[in-house]
């Protein structure tokens, strides 16, 4: 009949996972906490051969292996929710539950940035409880982007710059109001393809000509 | 009793003893710990194979960031041969195989309990404090629900009283150590009980500080380059205590310094307090005025041994 | 001196080689075997399971042995081991109701279905130091009269009183509602009483005890009656996904309190009698009553009443029941401690000069005044 199920059979091979779960997963947290540590900084993820399915990126395959587990829900954005393989690969390597409201995700996996939900749809913790918000990754990313925006805060010293894309239109305002909200507020991951670039909440956001 | 037997060769355990998805769990709080700088982070800690209060947090921190080509340095109290340095060196030695070491300049991660090294860190070192009570106001407040409240609120009334009434009394602020700090102009942390000596150092340090409170299950940390005030007046302006003679083995000046009792004829020395530092020193040449005198021998670690009894 | 700038690893070593050394003891004493104690010390086996939370008597007589019967050292072993298990999965819950029981008493009726059954018990043996067992001979079989364990025909004393109305029902349960477990997410206040209970079961005996005897002193007094005690053993039973049924793992055993307690009533529940519940490992019973009398107390806040002692607070109680989290902070302060008692000592000398100074101004001003007179 021609219908999708032929063309991805319900029996696809699961693509493998990190080679070395200890390390590879080790090496992996460290360049996001680097990153995270270091707003702005371009930190290498050595995604070792992940071949995960597509739109799922190595870069953000390995963030989700080294960090989501049964106790994160993770969303996804509609191409990756579209994917049964994605899915598949998630569940078998992470075991995290995937939930269809943002509000609900410790982990948001973003495939299509440009068009990226608004920030403000994801948790964004609580006053008491901040650290109860989403971490959201944005895959696809490169560092050259036409505009790029001044970063000062926790991290940085003195300055730092950054020039990522693609993203959705009005997103460094939305990322500046994530930013007022401090203590509350989302975290946000740009994954390239070896390298990612961190925004956390408390990072302040100067749009400026470059 | 678990004697230098290689654990880490018997594959009895982990890599740095933490399964993997004990990991995984310290590794998120970690993350948002540096997302909220001086938050306090509650995390799930796990019991560990020594007790709470002997660096448990700590621990969990470290065995969580630690790689294999990581260089672990342990110290407490500033010195790397204290008993329960040597002990948690041992180990990482035993669950992770990682190379360890003194020196300050050469370690990628240092766990430390009561004090900072005294030679500034770098960009790609990281520093893991042991923390026994990471509330800073929980001697004011005994209730986790209200102190919760007062950090939400960045209702900080209570600790400004607390040292005001300090001031009153005593004519200066009466806390010499774990003195609160101001994080990000927006949390009040305890930096653990280090002597406020150190707490300048903590202000836009170039290292990543990461703090572990495994009893109370907190982890919380500050970012290189953050901003970090010790509370204090306008009119009682927060000052380090000062030192009014150099180390008496290497000379050093502006250095926290041990009082080590000589005899019991008030004979007394005072030495560095970071032992690694003052090594250096005399290994570059530098002479205290006590370096030559015979009773110095022994705090100066001429004399190997120790026993139990 | 502890802190020795050298050696301190040397130091550690021989500290352990001596410990070793004291724990064996003299060597021309036969060396205690795990069945030894996990026969004849069944009590301390069973408190150690309990607050170390594992339940495996041969690992707990080995770490009550190498403890040196520090029980609290011991439970703190079982408790770092337990830690590195891999966890497939919760059981599903234990049902007393088919308990095979061993003892089962309840000081609220004479009699009642299934009859009162003493088992093994040091209720109402005189305390007078048997010195037969000091000469005790081996493997001397003694003959005991026992009825058979019966399970069917003993229902639990709260649930006959639950008939009638009289006593709060059980929760209502739901299928799948997950529970708390504290190994697992750090504590958080105010915890619900799944917490709470999973808290006082792993709880120093002795601290639940002290808040239990104080709730009877008049801290937040709770009218207790013995409802039933029961011992014996239970079938602990795991859903396994693959098979879509029930399996069982084994039997452990067990001890359960359930407290009876007046309730007064309040604007949204008639009187009725509330309960209070424990539950522990092995037959240890002093423990599985104090569970069951703090549990009742901090419902205080379910049940509207008023919060006034120790026992009620759920913080408190919480937060300073885990007796290897308060060994762990108490014995701490063994560590060195030198560099903030440095930042103490420079403290105090500068208070005390300044408080002699100020005193000897005071002084001279009042010399000066009285000449000036």
């Amino acid at each position: 009949m021609g219908t999708p199920l032929d063309v991805i059979p319900k029996n696809a091979p699961l693509t493998a996972g990190f080679p070395d779960p200890i390390h590879d997963a080790q090496a992996c947290f460290r360049a996001v906490m680097n990153a995270l540590a270091r707003p702005g900084s371009h930190q290498n993820v050595t995604s070792v051969g992940l071949e995960p399915p597509k739109p799922l990126t190595p870069a953000a395959a390995a963030i989700a292996l080294t960090l989501l587990d049964y106790d994160t829900p993770v969303w996804l954005d509609r191409p990756l929710m579209a994917s049964e393989a994605v899915k598949a690969f998630l569940r078998f390597h992470t075991g995290a539950p995937i939930v269809t409201e943002p509000i609900e995700a410790a982990f948001a996996l973003v495939s299509d940035p440009a068009h990226l939900i608004p920030l403000a749809s994801f948790n964004q913790g609580s006053a008491e409880y901040p650290d109860l918000s989403t971490t959201v990754v944005l895959t696809g990313q490169n560092f050259n982007n036409a505009l790029s925006v001044k970063l000062t805060g926790p991290g940085i010293k003195d300055t730092a710059r950054l020039a990522a894309g693609p993203i959705p239109p009005i997103f460094w305002e939305q990322v500046i109001s994530n930013n007022k909200q401090f203590p509350r507020g989302i975290d946000l991951i740009f994954a390239g393809e070896t390298e990612i670039v961190a925004l956390p909440r408390s990072t302040r956001i100067t749009i400026s000509e470059a | 009793m678990n004697d230098t037997a290689a654990i880490f060769d018997q594959g009895e355990y982990n890599f740095a003893y933490l399964d993997e998805q004990t990991k995984r769990m310290i590794r998120r709080a970690i993350l948002k710990g540096i997302a909220i700088p001086g938050y306090q982070v509650p995390f799930a800690s796990r019991e560990m194979p020594m007790p709470y209060g002997w660096g448990t947090g700590g621990v969990q921190v470290t065995a969580s960031i630690l790689g294999k080509d990581d260089c672990l340095k342990m110290i407490d109290q500033g010195s790397d041969d204290t008993t329960n340095a040597v002990s948690l060196r041992g180990f990482f030695e035993k669950t992770a195989g990682v190379r360890t070491t003194y020196e300050t300049a050469e370690a990628s991660v240092i766990q430390t309990r009561h004090r900072i090294p005294e030679k500034n860190l770098r960009e790609d070192q990281i520093l893991v404090f042991q923390v026994p009570i990471p509330e800073p106001l929980r001697f004011l407040e005994p209730r986790e629900t209200e102190t919760r409240k007062m950090h939400a609120l960045e209702d900080y009334g209570l600790m400004h009283v607390k040292l005001y009434e300090d001031i009153a009394k005593n004519g200066h602020i009466a806390t010499t150590y774990a003195y609160p700090v101001k994080v990000n102009d927006r949390y009040v942390m305890d930096p653990s009980p280090t002597p406020k000596f150190d707490n300048p150092k903590i202000d836009q340090m170039a290292a990543l500080q990461l703090y572990g409170a495994g009893r109370e299950k907190r982890i919380y940390a500050i970012p290189p380059y953050t901003k970090v005030k010790s509370l204090d007046f306008e009119d009682y302006p927060f000052e380090i205590q000062k030192f009014d003679k150099p180390c008496g083995l290497c000379g050093a000046e502006d250095v926290y310094l041990d009082e080590v009792i000589l005899d019991d004829k008030g004979g007394r020395m005072f030495v560095c307090s970071d032992s690694d530092f003052c090594e250096e020193r005399r290994a570059e040449g530098h002479l205290g005025p006590m370096a030559a005198d015979p009773a110095a021998a022994h705090i100066g670690g001429i004399q190997p041994e120790e026993t139990a009894r | 001196m502890y802190v020795a700038v050298k050696g301190g690893e040397k130091a550690i070593s021989n500290a352990h080689k001596l410990l070793a050394k004291r724990r064996r003891g003299d060597t021309s004493v036969p060396s205690l075997t795990l069945d030894q104690i996990a026969q004849q010390l069944a009590h301390s086996v069973a408190r150690v399971m309990g607050e170390g939370s594992l339940y495996d008597e041969t690992l707990t007589a080995l770490a009550i042995k190498q403890s040196r019967g520090d029980l609290i050292e011991a439970a703190f072993l079982i408790r770092a081991y337990r830690t590195t298990l891999p966890r497939f999965g919760y059981s599903q819950p234990i049902d007393t109701a088919q308990m095979l029981v061993e003892r089962r008493i309840s000081a609220t009726y004479k009699d009642l279905p299934g009859g009162q059954v003493l088992g093994p018990t040091f209720d109402y043996s005189h305390r007078l130091l048997d010195f037969a067992l000091a000469a005790e001979d081996d493997g001397v079989e003694l003959p005991v009269e026992t009825a058979p364990t019966l399970n069917d025909a003993m229902p639990r004393v709260t649930d006959l009183l639950g008939d009638e109305g009289l006593m709060e029902p059980d929760p209502d349960t739901v299928e799948d509602a997950p529970v708390g477990d504290l190994t697992r997410e750090p504590l958080s206040f105010p915890a619900d009483r799944d917490l709470r209970l999973q808290n006082l079961a792993r709880g120093d005996e002795g601290f639940l005890l002290a808040l239990a005897y104080s709730t009877q002193r008049g801290y937040g007094r709770t009218h207790p009656f013995a409802g039933e005690i029961r011992y014996g053993e239970v079938e602990v039973e795991f859903f396994a996904e693959e098979l879509g049924f029930a399996v069982t793992l084994g039997t452990i055993k067990v001890t359960e309190c359930q407290m009876i307690n007046q309730f007064k009533g309040s604007a949204k529940a008639a009187p009725t009698f509330t309960r209070g519940y424990g539950l522990v490992f092995g037959q240890v019973e002093r423990k599985a009553m104090s569970m069951a009398m703090v549990d009742r107390s901090m419902r205080v806040h379910e049940l509207g009443e008023e919060q006034t002692a120790p026992a009620q607070d759920i913080e408190f109680v919480l937060s300073h029941s885990d007796n290897i989290q308060a060994t762990g902070f108490v014995e701490h302060l063994k560590l060195p401690h030198y560099v903030d008692f440095q930042a103490e000592l420079d403290l105090v000398r500068r208070m005390r000069a300044e408080w002699f100074e100020k005193r000897d101004q005071e002084n001279n001003g009042e010399a000066a005044q009285e000449a000036a007179e």
